[in-house]
């Protein structure tokens, strides 16, 4: 596969024909203009659904009678434990999703393995089981309060559905061994920050060994991103010497 | 050069073989492969799609068929699938809506300046005008939810301006019902004109259908939801136009020839050399396809083919930029709406039509408010607010 991306006949922009696209432009002076329109008419017509709107879904009750009565559920007030099993759910989501997009990596990184120095692939087999790790710690930590595992909770579902790009993107044969790490940046980026988040709130809700225990995958999380990023910036610099010379 | 339907056999069915990997190539480049590739990959996968739903059509209805129908939608199917996989998964659901509607703007002008029948021409014209205000309206939604270019996807081969308001183009049913050529005297180019159209719009509509409910903006499916409306409106339209009285068989040998027919154009149009070497697959298995449903005719009909097909097939469609041809028409055409199968000036559209339309934008028009203030402007309306 071709890993460099070099100068070509990209046909997208305004320059590759430029009387047409100014005959096009002249044409298109000729009506009024006002951007801002799109901003009012198109929030008047969202706005009714937004307000109809009755969210993705539930948290699903906890379903086994240990679950329900659990001493956690019962230090968790009613209405906080659903805040987080919904966490909990996308975060065990989305580590499940980055196993699959590590390996995706894998295999783009295994087809060019002179793109990454010596004992990177090794490494980011490493990174793709320590994301199996944190999957299995998540769905723990949901047995542990008596919640299912298996649910798709709302936020699960609301990641699902904004790492579609990233699995789409991935997922294209095309896509270098740059373009792919660039790919898991993203990934790891909302990865830290997820868990962050989730660190506070089981500390907030009293989890302290749930959260000592996520301290460690944040710990492997700010790892993968540092290493990741590294890589990034290393194969970013090597195309613009590429360039140069 | 014009192509001998009689001389040519193609490629014999029983050599029409695939496989996984063969179905599924190498895209296309959305970057870097020419606009009207991607223009070619579409409507030859139309017209597949369209061999695929009268194939079953025909089916239901023709027991004795049933044999050859399936040995013969076997091989479409697999044609449909190499080429519909070209579409590279880079374009978003958006941007290919937008090459559908180059599609629809480019081949349709290119038919109505070609089309002999004067009536059959109109009608052609008519629709371009509907289809050219589409391609303003997702270019707006285009712009305004993904923040992306139209022309991007276009190259500076097509217009995006206004067309027939989408808001007016909602017509009560007997509304989009014309008359059909006739068999006996209609000129080949006219069939295969009118089979393509209709296939072309057909997938449009279907594709909209289906990716409608993909997206989340309420905006977006709105749109999707009215313009979808309007190519059911398009394929009642030029289905209307084939005559009813052509029997099954000598349906299904049209279809045949209008897909040597297309393969033999975009064959020879085709820049990029992998796909034009398709096209020449292909192209050869249709010829196998022709020869096959000639036999069949000539055996059930007990009726010579030549009667129905040409010996030598017209120019191929001119795949290309029809600029100058869409605004003559634009200008002239834009206040033109139907009676039944008559094309009348603005104020004398039918009752019916007014109040159907007026009753379904009651609540609003998707069309109108995604528009509002749209002007094109290279690099999207951010552009030129920046500038402003």
């Amino acid at each position: 596969m071709k890993q460099e991306t070099t100068m070509g006949r990209n046909r997208t922009g305004v320059q590759m024909s430029p009387a047409d696209a100014s005959d096009m432009q002249q044409m298109a002076e000729t009506l009024p203009a006002d951007a801002d329109a799109a901003e009012y008419g198109l929030a008047s017509l969202r706005r009714p659904y937004i307000e109809e709107s009755e969210g993705l879904g539930s948290v699903p009750l906890p379903g086994t009678l240990k679950g329900a009565t659990s001493a956690v559920m019962e230090a968790l007030s009613g209405d906080k434990a659903h805040v987080l099993i919904d966490k909990l759910g996308e975060r065990l989501a989305f580590e499940r999703g980055g196993v699959r997009l590590y390996e995706s990596l894998l295999g783009k990184c295994e087809a060019a393995p002179q793109v990454l120095p010596e004992g990177a692939l090794e490494r980011l087999r490493h990174f793709r089981d320590e994301e199996a790790e944190h999957f299995a710690m998540v769905a723990e930590a949901l047995r542990s309060i008596g919640a299912d595992p298996t649910a798709q909770t709302p936020c699960a579902d609301l990641v699902g559905v904004e790492s579609m790009g990233l699995m789409q993107a991935m997922g294209d044969p095309r896509t270098n061994v740059l373009q792919s790490l660039h790919i898991v940046l993203d990934a790891e980026l909302l990865d830290n920050a997820g868990w962050e988040l989730l660190i506070g709130l089981a500390k907030a809700m009293g989890q302290d060994q749930m959260a000592q225990q996520f301290e460690q995958a944040l710990e492997q999380e700010g790892e993968h991103l540092q290493q990741v990023r590294q890589w990034v910036e290393e194969l970013t610099l090597k195309d613009v010497s590429v360039v140069r010379h | 050069m014009a192509l001998n339907l009689f001389d040519t056999r193609g490629c014999p069915l029983d050599k029409q073989r695939f496989t996984w990997r063969d179905m599924v190539q190498k895209p296309i480049s959305k970057l870097d492969d020419d606009a009207y590739t991607r223009v070619r990959i579409i409507l030859l996968n139309g017209l597949e799609m369209e061999a695929l739903r009268f194939s079953h059509a025909c089916a239901r209805m023709n027991r004795t068929l049933q044999p050859d129908l399936a040995q013969l939608r076997r091989v479409e199917q697999h044609q449909a699938t190499t080429i519909n996989w070209l579409i590279g998964a880079d374009h978003s659901p958006l941007e290919t809506t937008i090459a559908y509607e180059q599609v629809a703007i480019d081949i349709t002008a290119a038919v109505a300046m070609r089309e002999p029948d004067p009536y059959l021409a109109q009608v052609y014209r008519f629709g371009l005008l509907e289809d050219f205000d589409h391609m303003h309206r997702y270019s707006a939604l285009l712009d305004r939810l993904e923040g992306k270019d139209a022309n991007n996807i276009l190259q500076s081969y097509t217009d995006i301006l206004p067309g027939r308001p989408t808001v007016d183009e909602h017509r009560h049913p007997l509304d989009d019902l014309r008359a059909p050529y006739d068999r006996t005297t209609a000129d080949p180019l006219s069939k295969m004109h009118a089979l393509t159209i209709m296939a072309a719009e057909q997938q449009t509509h279907n594709y909209y259908m289906n990716i409608g409910p993909l997206f989340s903006d309420p905006v977006a499916r709105q749109l999707y939801a009215e313009i979808a409306s309007i190519e059911e409106q398009h394929v009642t339209q030029y289905e209307s136009i084939i005559d009813p009285e052509e029997s099954w068989l000598e349906k299904w040998l049209l279809h045949e020839a209008n897909e040597v027919y297309n393969y033999h154009g975009a064959m020879a149009q085709e820049t990029n050399p992998r796909i034009k070497a398709l096209w020449e697959r292909f192209l050869d298995y249709e010829l196998g396809h022709l020869h096959h449903v000639i036999q069949l005719f000539e055996k059930i009909e007990r009726r010579d083919a030549a009667e129905v097909l040409p010996r030598l097939l017209p120019d191929p469609i001119p795949i290309a930029s029809q600029r100058e041809f869409v605004r003559q028409t634009l200008a002239e055409e834009v206040d033109l709406r139907a009676d039944g199968p008559d094309f009348v000036e603005k104020s004398l559209e039918p009752e019916r039509t007014l109040q159907y339309r007026q009753q379904l934008n009651s609540e609003g028009s998707p069309s109108e408010l995604v528009a509002t203030g749209y002007r094109w402007t290279p690099g999207t309306e951010l552009t030129a607010r920046k500038a402003a």
